[in-house]
């Protein structure tokens, strides 16, 4: 954590630019062809994301979206195009990269607590990851998961372990956040609190994030920005601002305002599937 | 019809209206023979099996050297549990099948391991290395023995490796089945981390794996006694599986049987092994349990 400050803190001076007048990524003319069956899943897709802000894409089934966030991710090359991290093309993964899947992806044999840690102890081996615990106790604490440190992930409920993911995500400070689908698995009423608790976490830490989702009224409450996708071949169709105040809350859901977004992201998806 | 219906629901609802405050406990009858406590169960049958026999050889509708009684059988055991713990010729041969199956059991498990992984984890083992493993493993590979025995002599060695054939195959296999059992999110987790294909490896595949592995270990331990006993019946020698050809062919049947009951001890007792040691290791995963045993 403390290295990843300085790096930061390095590059600010060296950019000797305000950080929040810079984008953090920057994704331009992005193509991805998979090869295996020659299939254009993204084309010419551009896309910026500024620093603290929160944004999300949403699309049907199979346009892309996953993809996108793989490239953003550096988990798969791009075809071609531009994908910018901070100033540093993303070639691999990143250590100022946080990801969070659909499913919660907890090591069965691990408590929660060293599950959180895990990815210092990949980068920096057993020893460093040690010196983590305090930290990764903070975060539990964070979460509202302050006595699960010592828990078996089989013990845990669904949200309580996509919770102890997000810990894990947060643990390396990362810069970005990328969130595919992360609260897909979970019924309503927790997706609701988990929603909210993400955009607390968000908040507090002034943290960047990209959301993939399939859910239009998760998108409206949790972004600053939307981005439509379209499929055949995954483009975006229209960037959607939301400036509904901050913090949301779950009741804005019922005001006029949410309704007509909503309406017309909805307008955007349907006609997709008139053509 | 719909009328019958709905009046059996009026009168159901009418019921409950005169009982209200009751609770409407009722009790889920099993089968009984879903009831039967274990050992009430595994005595039943014992007995059952043994009654049988008996009346098979007490009638003499076989003949002694096919069938000996149930009585003759037990004095039998009973000698040779005798030789065996006063350390005679028996528990000599029984040391030599113990140590043929130990060896060919860890031969089998570093063989079949390394060739797992290597199959399960690279594109080469996978594409070159398992279309042999494949074809060798089809073979009877019982009529390999003979080769051991012109290779090897008639010693222990001979049998020993014969054992390590038999129970290599489901290792290998089981061990690259648990390396593919791998999902894509764990995979993108552990890439994300910029984890090595070494840390990968060690710290997500392996333990992922473990369960197939073990799977493969209980295959192994069986088909590595299979090979052992037929190895010392080809090929001569000190152990349990030529203590049995002798027996048979002196047509001394309570023999045999009471022969095969104490390397079944020996089957069983390297296989719970396996199973205790997958119960410790595994200690995240306790469903692949079958009827508490396994
Ligand atoms: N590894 C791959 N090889 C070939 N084609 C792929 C591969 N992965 C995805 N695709 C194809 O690319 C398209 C986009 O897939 P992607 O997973 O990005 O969609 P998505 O928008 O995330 O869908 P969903 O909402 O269902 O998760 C799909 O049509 C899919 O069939
Ligand atoms: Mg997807």
């Amino acid at each position: 954590m403390e290295r990843a400050v300085t790096e930061q803190s390095l590059h600010d001076a060296a950019n000797a630019k305000p950080a929040a007048e810079r984008p953090v990524f920057e994704i331009s003319r992005l193509t991805k062809t998979y090869h295996r069956n020659a299939f254009t899943a993204l084309s010419n897709v551009n896309l910026t994301l500024e620093k603290g802000e929160f944004a999300s894409v949403i699309g049907s089934s199979g346009c892309g979206k996953s993809t996108l966030l793989k490239i953003m991710a550096g988990l798969m090359p791009p075809t071609s195009g531009r994908v910018v991290l901070d100033g540093r093309p993303v070639m691999g993964p990143r250590e100022d990269i946080g990801m969070m899947f659909q499913q919660a992806t907890l090591l069965p044999w691990k408590t929660a607590l060293e599950n959180i840690i895990l990815p210092i102890e990949i980068r920096e081996g057993k020893a460093a990851a040690r010196k983590y615990r305090t930290q990764a106790q903070a975060l539990l604490d964070l979460v509202g998961l302050s006595r699960a440190a010592d828990v078996y992930p089989s013990e845990l409920s669904g949200g309580m372990a996509q919770r102890v993911s997000i810990c894990r995500m947060l643990i390396s400070d990362p810069s970005v956040l990328l969130l595919d689908e992360p609260f897909s698995a979970l019924d309503e009423l927790t997706r609701d609190f988990m929603n909210m608790e993400l955009q607390r976490i968000c908040m507090e830490r002034h943290a960047t994030a990209f959301l993939v989702t399939h859910s239009i009224p998760e998108a409206v409450i949790l972004s600053d920005k939307i981005y439509v996708m379209q499929s055949n071949p995954g483009h975006v169709a229209e960037v959607v601002d939301i400036d509904l105040p901050r913090p949301r809350k779950l009741d804005m859901i019922n005001t006029n305002k949410f309704g007509s977004i909503v309406a017309h992201i909805r307008g955007l998806l349907e006609q997709e599937g008139q053509i | 019809m719909s009328t019958q219906s709905k009046m059996t629901t009026r009168v159901a609802a009418s019921k409950m209206m005169e009982s209200d405050d009751q609770d409407t406990v009722w009790i889920e009858q099993d089968p009984l023979i879903d009831r039967i406590p274990r050992w009430v169960a595994m005595l039943g049958l014992f007995v059952g099996i043994v009654g049988l026999w008996y009346g098979v050889t007490a009638l003499g509708i076989v003949s002694p050297i096919v069938l000996p009684s149930p009585a003759e059988t037990w004095a039998d055991i009973l000698f040779v549990g005798n030789n065996l713990l006063t350390g005679g010729h028996m528990l000599e041969a029984l040391i030599t099948t113990t140590l043929t199956v130990l060896y060919g059991f860890a031969i089998a498990v570093f063989l079949g391991f390394s060739l797992g992984v290597l199959v399960g984890e690279t594109k080469f083992g996978e594409r070159a290395v398992m279309p042999y493993l494949v074809a060798i493993d089809t073979m009877p590979k019982v009529a390999f023995a003979p080769l051991f025995i012109a290779w090897l002599g008639f010693g222990i060695s001979s049998k020993v490796a014969l054992a390590a054939f038999i129970a290599t195959f489901p290792v290998v296999v089981s061990t690259a089945a648990g390396l593919y059992a791998v999902s894509e999110n764990e995979r993108f987790l552990f890439k994300s981390m910029g984890a090595t294909r070494m840390q990968t490896l060690i710290r997500l595949k392996l333990p992922i794996g473990l369960p197939y592995f073990f799977t493969g270990l209980k295959i192994a331990s069986v088909g590595v006694m299979a090979g052992a006993i037929t190895g010392e019946f080809l090929g001569g020698g000190q152990g349990f599986g030529a203590l049995i050809r002798v027996s048979a062919s002196q047509l001394n049947t309570p023999r045999v049987f009471s022969l095969i009951i104490y390397l079944s001890f020996l089957g069983l007792a390297l296989y719970l092994t396996v199973v205790w040691l997958q119960s410790k290791l595994i200690f995240w995963n306790k469903t692949d349990k079958v009827g508490g045993i396994a």
